[in-house]
């Protein structure tokens, strides 16, 4: 990725706008630099010749690692992802000991966030209850971008009768929302009887594919116009062979970033579906499924219903700001301003 | 004009007859009997089962059963509920509610969402436009269902500013807090559209021009700025009359509001197949109509864009 060049990198030195003898030159030829007593400084003497030339991805890391935002997100998607694969590290008791002699009581010792309506801790449910979320939105996004990416990149890339399928497909898709598709297909008795982390997983990615087609498709035809698509054609490349090593590469960046957000989606569709009872079922330990459970008890004890759905909350947060500081780090414009 | 309406409209018949042969091919064609389902599961004497599935014309292969169903939407029947009542009835009892729903949450969108959008995207960096960015990522991640929850208990039942469930007939008053729920996660979506078209356009050239001129800085925002700011907002706003009417399951089943959204939950609930396909084409027809409506908006928006 980091070989081939991007605009973004050649653009400040090219439009100089005069043009001294020796002034302007590429870093490999000897050149002549007047002393400042014999030029008057000029902007193009800040840029320096010696560095080496940085990658779109470099750039963007540059301004993010400094951002607080990204930092915060990052470190709590971090700590989410370490709770989803270590519950045990986090939490003591077994989220599924729950004794009806302790229901809805309040915070004890090793109980920091007291008992639901069912007598379980609350504490260790949240906590394992990262699993199925963390699942269900990495699996999700996963197979969208294999299917919508494929298809929105050849569709793009290729263009003709393909494009033309992709475009009527999506636009029928689009016409059924997220959940409603979602509610539709999981109400099907091959699903409703086989209810899993899987058949959530294939639901949602059947409705998110298409979106993510449309972005990728977008980005490929920004991105086979460039001059580097034709140089790399002319020196007799394939016409797949440059998809796969020019094209795709230099269209990533809104790609990554609506896969981010679409992952924080994924976790709030999966968690509305389980709260209608389409979801994941019972026996999975979800947030969706016990903030569904906690209803019941919101007007005496919101306590119970706030943890998982903080969780939840905290988590998709965390997975949206990350994708909003990717897409203003590899965006120049907005980095200047 | 004209020929453009039209042009589009036969654009959009394969959109509709492609979503509603998906969802009908879902509903009835996928591995599972539906008349099994229709018992309950319990057993069910083969006489019925075959009655049953003469009346709904499940014998028949499926592009037939399909072609059937077109006849009968075309002639608006659109068969009958468990309980015997007419689903086009239903569905016309149900309608107004989900629509007047709809339409104050895309209100509560339009209006908040624009003016927010604009102030932050005016003041790029300020405290206001940070506050209104974190706002919006806050409620983007926290699911309706959840906000939905909490509004009802705190605004109608702690504070008892609105009543907590929609009665009967839903009124105008009663839809508010329903819809500022169901309208608050789009309002988020216009809030950072509206800003990031506005942070793009504020610095063109002829905004420059009209500034120049002498034109007075409201003029500038309001005549310049915002109006070519505003087709991302318009095209997003079309879509999402169609997710509103669809994502309306959540939100009518908290406050109660005998609404398209509940009748669609209580349909899935039951397995009235013939219910779930209608509710669903109609959804789909609003989205479509909504997009041809977005559409013949741009020209008005930007006379750039003509119509043919």
């Amino acid at each position: 990725m980091s070989e081939n060049p991007t605009p973004e990198i050649i653009e400040p030195v090219a439009p100089a706008p005069k043009v001294r003898a020796g002034k302007i030159s590429s870093r490999h030829i000897e050149h002549y630099v007047a002393p400042l007593a014999e030029t008057p400084l000029q902007s193009v003497d800040k840029v320096d010749e010696t560095a080496e030339p940085l990658s779109m991805w470099a750039q963007a890391w540059r301004s993010l690692r400094i951002q607080p935002l990204f930092i915060i997100s990052a470190l709590l998607i971090i700590l989410v992802i370490l709770v989803a694969v270590f519950p045990g590290l986090f939490a003591k008791a077994d989220p599924t000991f729950c004794k009806l002699d302790f229901a809805r009581q309040g915070p004890s010792a090793g109980h920091p966030l007291g008992y639901t309506f069912q007598g379980c801790d609350i504490y260790a449910r949240v906590i394992y209850g990262a699993k199925a979320s963390v699942l269900v939105g990495l699996f999700t996004t996963i197979a969208v971008l294999i299917v919508g990416g494929t298809f929105g990149a050849l569709a793009g890339y290729y263009g003709g009768w393909l494009d033309a399928v992709l475009a009527r497909i999506t636009d029928i898709f689009f016409a059924l929302p997220l959940i409603l598709g979602a509610i539709i297909i999981m109400q099907l008795p091959a699903f409703r009887e086989n209810k899993s982390i899987w058949t959530v997983i294939i639901t949602l990615a059947i409705f998110g594919w298409p979106q993510m087609a449309r972005i990728t498709r977008g980005a490929v035809i920004e991105a086979k116009s460039a001059d580097y698509v034709m140089a790399s054609r002319s020196l007799g490349l394939s016409k797949f062979k440059t998809l796969v090593k020019h094209v795709v590469p230099n269209s990533l960046a809104p790609i990554i970033v609506i896969a981010t957000i679409s992952l924080g989606i994924y976790i709030v569709a999966e968690a509305t579906l389980s709260f209608l009872g389409l979801g994941l079922p019972p026996s999975i330990m979800s947030w969706g499924n016990d903030i569904a459970n906690a209803q019941i008890s919101l007007r005496n004890n919101p306590a119970i219903l706030m943890w998982p759905a903080l969780a939840l909350s905290v988590t998709v947060l965390s997975f949206i700001m990350l994708g909003d500081a990717v897409r203003d780090a590899l965006d120049p414009k907005s980095r200047k301003g | 004009m004209i020929t453009f309406t039209l042009k589009r409209i036969l654009q959009l018949i394969p959109v509709f007859f492609g979503a509603t042969l998906l969802v009908y091919f879902l509903v009835f064609a996928t591995p599972g009997d539906p008349i099994a389902a229709l018992s309950g599961g319990k057993p069910m004497s083969p006489a019925v089962a075959d009655a049953l599935r003469a009346q709904y014309n499940l014998d028949q292969p499926f592009w037939v059963q399909y072609f059937l169903y077109l006849k009968n939407l075309v002639s608006f029947d659109l068969g009958q509920t468990f309980s015997g009542q007419q689903v086009s009835d239903v569905i016309a009892r149900a309608m107004p509610v989900t629509a007047r729903l709809a339409v104050m949450a895309l209100a509560i969108e339009a209006v908040f969402g624009v003016i927010f959008g604009v102030f932050a995207g005016l003041k790029k960096g300020k405290l206001f436009d940070s506050t209104v960015l974190v706002a919006s990522l806050l409620v983007i991640a926290v699911p309706t269902f959840v906000l939905g929850f909490v509004l009802q208990f705190v605004v109608g039942v702690k504070l008892s500013w609105a009543k907590p469930t929609v009665s009967s007939g839903a009124p105008w008053g009663d839809l508010i807090l329903p819809a500022v729920v169901l309208g608050l996660v789009s309002l988020a979506y216009v809030i950072r559209l509206t800003r990031t078209s506005i942070i793009e356009n504020k610095s063109a050239d002829y905004v420059r021009t009209a500034t120049a001129k002498g034109l007075s800085r409201r003029r500038v925002v309001v005549v310049h700025i915002l109006r070519n700011s505003l087709i991302p907002v318009v095209t997003f706003l079309g879509a999402d009359l169609g997710s509103l009417m669809g994502g309306a399951i959540v939100t009518e089943g908290i406050f109660n509001v005998p609404g398209i959204g509940n009748l669609l939950y209580q349909a899935i609930l039951k397995g009235e197949s013939a219910t779930v396909v209608a509710v669903v084409s109609v959804l789909v027809l609003v989205f479509v109509i909504a997009n041809l409506v977005v559409d013949l908006l741009y020209a008005w928006l930007d006379p750039r864009i003509r119509l043919v």
